[in-house]
């Protein structure tokens, strides 16, 4: 990535999970981190996702559920990235998330998943370690 | 002895022994705080309660202020409702899972909906696509509330509703499942929890924007004390305000807050304040600080009878009565060592009763993980009977009352909520505060400032971030079957193939109109429930008429 261009993360909340405690508290830390942060609310559909994502030329889509929609909603985002033919941007996801679903989201595109628990260091350190540009 | 000679040896003890000792050995903590940022002193004596007055601050069980407990005889006379939310998937499963509990023991249902039921969507909507069934159960239509209390007897149940924003449509579902089973809505008992105001500030689940929706809420308050006269109208929510990060006393404060903007709303409706405030019920959490959560309990009683007697003017005396439901810290839970989270499940579980809840849910061990599985829900559900029947709390009343620090602290949590409340009516009140982002903001610098305490272990999490251990993941977690959302679809083809669309038609047509002017939608709303029309199309009516709340500011 360029010199001196701060990391640009879009942290959404995608379907109609009203748990926002979590994207939060991590959009806030990683504005701490020294990242620039677009947090899209809640209710989102994931072309809005994808859109915003687009507009803000972000670096990576932080994405949070906790409603059990994750196995739908998130692949949802990776594909239609994929589809606009975006490669470089690092999807991630967090919630609540039980452990048997991870494969089937990685091997979708999600390039990690963050349970109940992780400290919003190891985020910003995951991050910082495989942003792709 | 004189409170002088007190003072006097207090200080002779705090400057001699207590210095000295701890002159030799450092505290643990440089500061004690609780989760509002008070500070612990090391002892409470006669000294911190002085400004107490026993008659005026305290009183009796059953009489105000209600410091003691709303009942006389507490759980003397009846233990508390054990109330376990449940529900997922279909109607058929969902009623499966509350014959279980009922069977287990349990004596009240508390249901959850899925999402698109709580924010007005059909299971066929586009942004229903992926959590039909999930959170909770999907209800479509009439139909599916014939299925979800199917063998159940409505008169013999109470039953608790997790709906806000649609929560007229669910409980006009509820009163005509109620009539084909042949029981009239004057003997239905339940909750429905019909707060808006924390969906606007903390929960997420709104649809219309605060005026119809506080008009929606005085609707039913009005229908009810008229109708459904044993049904608790709203209940006024802290709950999900401390899960979104508050610390107690902010649940405290933001919770009567919003009371206060529902009594002053039904006021100007034209109510007339003992016709409904009795009705009006209220939901707290409980976290592992049980000293704290016990004098909140407590200051949140005295609190609403003074508002209510004071601010208010009210006469009945159960118009000043906070009757409260508990649910156990969802936020406290860890995935990690999940077994852990029974224990801390257990402190909650007797914080609550400690501070004379009127019913309780305890979590269970995996709700950090998935949906609680069905041995997990019996042993949360065995938590609550072990202390109802072996721990002994439950023999007298207010057994904490005395404690200097338990005393201490419920007056200091009533100052410091007063203080909010003052705060939020020079705002203009509720309503207000949360359009400006007033309320959001303070939660949201509280969780922050609890994950920053948890990252640099200023608080101590047990198997999180200090006696951690290497674990195999968890199994026999409850998988929602992913085929819920096709079923619904089909019912739903179905439902819209075989009922008398022409009846669907002119009682969504005439609740248009309603809702234009300024009737009562109740009436209109029960009309189009029994001719079988979707929450979501009766939603749609009223989202076209009422338009939808945009939260600003993200």
């Amino acid at each position: 990535m360029d010199e001196g261009r701060k990391i640009r993360v879009l942290v959404a909340k995608p379907g109609l999970d009203g748990h926002d405690r979590g994207a939060k508290v991590i959009a806030r830390a990683l504005r701490d981190a020294g990242m620039e942060v677009i947090y899209t609310g809640l209710r989102q559909t994931p072309e809005q996702i994808v859109a915003a994502a687009i507009q803000e030329d972000v670096d990576v889509v932080a994405l949070s559920s906790l409603s059990g929609a994750h196995g739908y909603l998130f692949p949802k985002v990776a594909k239609l990235l994929k589809e606009r033919g975006i490669d470089d941007v690092l999807v991630i996801g967090g919630g609540v998330i039980p452990e048997d679903d991870f494969p089937e989201l990685k091997a979708a595109g999600i390039a990690e998943v963050f349970t109940p628990g992780t400290s919003t260091a190891e985020v910003i350190d995951y991050i910082r370690e495989h942003i792709k540009r | 002895m004189s409170q002088d000679e007190l003072r006097k040896e207090f200080s002779r003890w705090k400057s001699g022994t207590y210095e000295k000792a701890r002159s030799r050995f450092a505290e643990r903590k440089e500061r004690f705080e609780g989760s509002s940022g008070r500070e612990i002193e090391p002892l409470y004596t006669p000294l911190h309660t002085e400004q107490i007055d026993y008659l005026r601050d305290l009183g009796f069980p059953g009489e105000y202020p209600y410091t003691r407990g709303v009942q006389p005889t507490m759980y003397r006379g009846r233990l508390w409702t054990m109330r376990q939310y449940a529900g997922f998937g279909t109607a058929e499963e969902s009623n499966a899972r509350y014959k279980y509990l009922l069977g287990q023991g349990q004596t009240g249902l508390s249901v959850a909906f899925d999402l698109p039921t709580q924010i007005g969507y059909d299971s066929d909507h586009e942004l229903a696509e992926g959590e039909v069934g999930k959170v909770g159960v999907a209800i479509d239509s009439l139909l599916d509330m014939e299925t979800l209390f199917d063998g159940i007897p409505l008169e013999k149940v109470s039953t608790s509703m997790t709906i806000n924003a649609p929560a007229a449509i669910l409980l006009a579902m509820y009163i005509v499942v109620a009539e084909k089973q042949g029981v009239s809505p004057d003997k239905l008992n339940g909750t429905i929890q019909n707060d808006i105001l924390k969906e606007y500030a903390a929960r997420g689940t709104y649809i219309f924007p605060p005026k119809p929706s506080m008009r929606l809420i005085t609707n039913i308050f009005e229908y009810c004390s008229a109708n459904v006269p044993r049904w608790n109208t709203i209940s006024i929510s802290g709950y999900h305000i401390r899960e979104a990060g508050a610390t107690a006393v902010q649940e405290v404060a933001f919770t009567l807050a919003d009371g206060i903007a529902y009594v002053e709303a039904a006021i100007k409706a034209g109510l007339n304040v003992d016709d409904f405030a009795p009705r009006l019920s209220f939901f707290f959490n409980s976290h592992n600080d049980i000293l704290e959560e016990v004098a909140k309990f407590r200051a949140a009683r005295r609190l609403w009878a003074r508002i209510m007697k004071d601010r208010f003017g009210a006469k009945d005396r159960k118009s000043m009565q906070l009757r409260f439901h508990t649910q156990t810290a969802g936020s406290t839970l860890t995935a990690q060592q999940p077994d852990n989270n029974i224990v801390r499940v257990t402190l909650q579980a007797l914080a609550a009763v400690l501070g004379g809840t009127q019913s309780l849910h305890t979590n269970s061990r995996d709700e950090a993980l998935a949906l609680p599985s069905e041995d997990s829900v019996r042993i949360a559900l065995r938590t609550q009977q072990i202390i109802a029947y072996e721990s002994g709390v439950a023999d007298t009343i207010d057994p904490l009352a005395g404690s200097y620090y338990i005393e201490a602290l419920t007056d200091g949590i009533e100052k410091a909520v007063m203080e909010y409340i003052e705060k939020i009516d020079e705002m203009g009140g509720a309503v207000s505060a949360i359009e400006r982002g007033y309320i959001q903001k303070e939660i949201e610098d509280s969780a922050y400032r609890y994950q920053m305490e948890i990252e640099s272990k200023e608080r101590i999490i047990v198997g999180l971030n200090e006696f951690t251990t290497e674990e195999e993941p968890p199994k026999d977690l409850l998988k929602v079957d992913p085929a819920v959302g096709e079923r619904q679809k089909a019912k739903l083809l179905e439902l819209r193939a075989t009922r008398d669309g022409s009846r669907v038609e002119a009682s969504l047509g005439a609740l248009r109109k309603a809702a234009e002017g300024d009737a009562n939608l109740m009436p209109f709303i029960l009309d189009a429930v029994r001719a079988y029309a979707t929450l979501g199309e009766i939603c749609g009516v009223l989202r076209a008429v009422f338009g939808e709340y945009k939260p600003s500011g993200v």
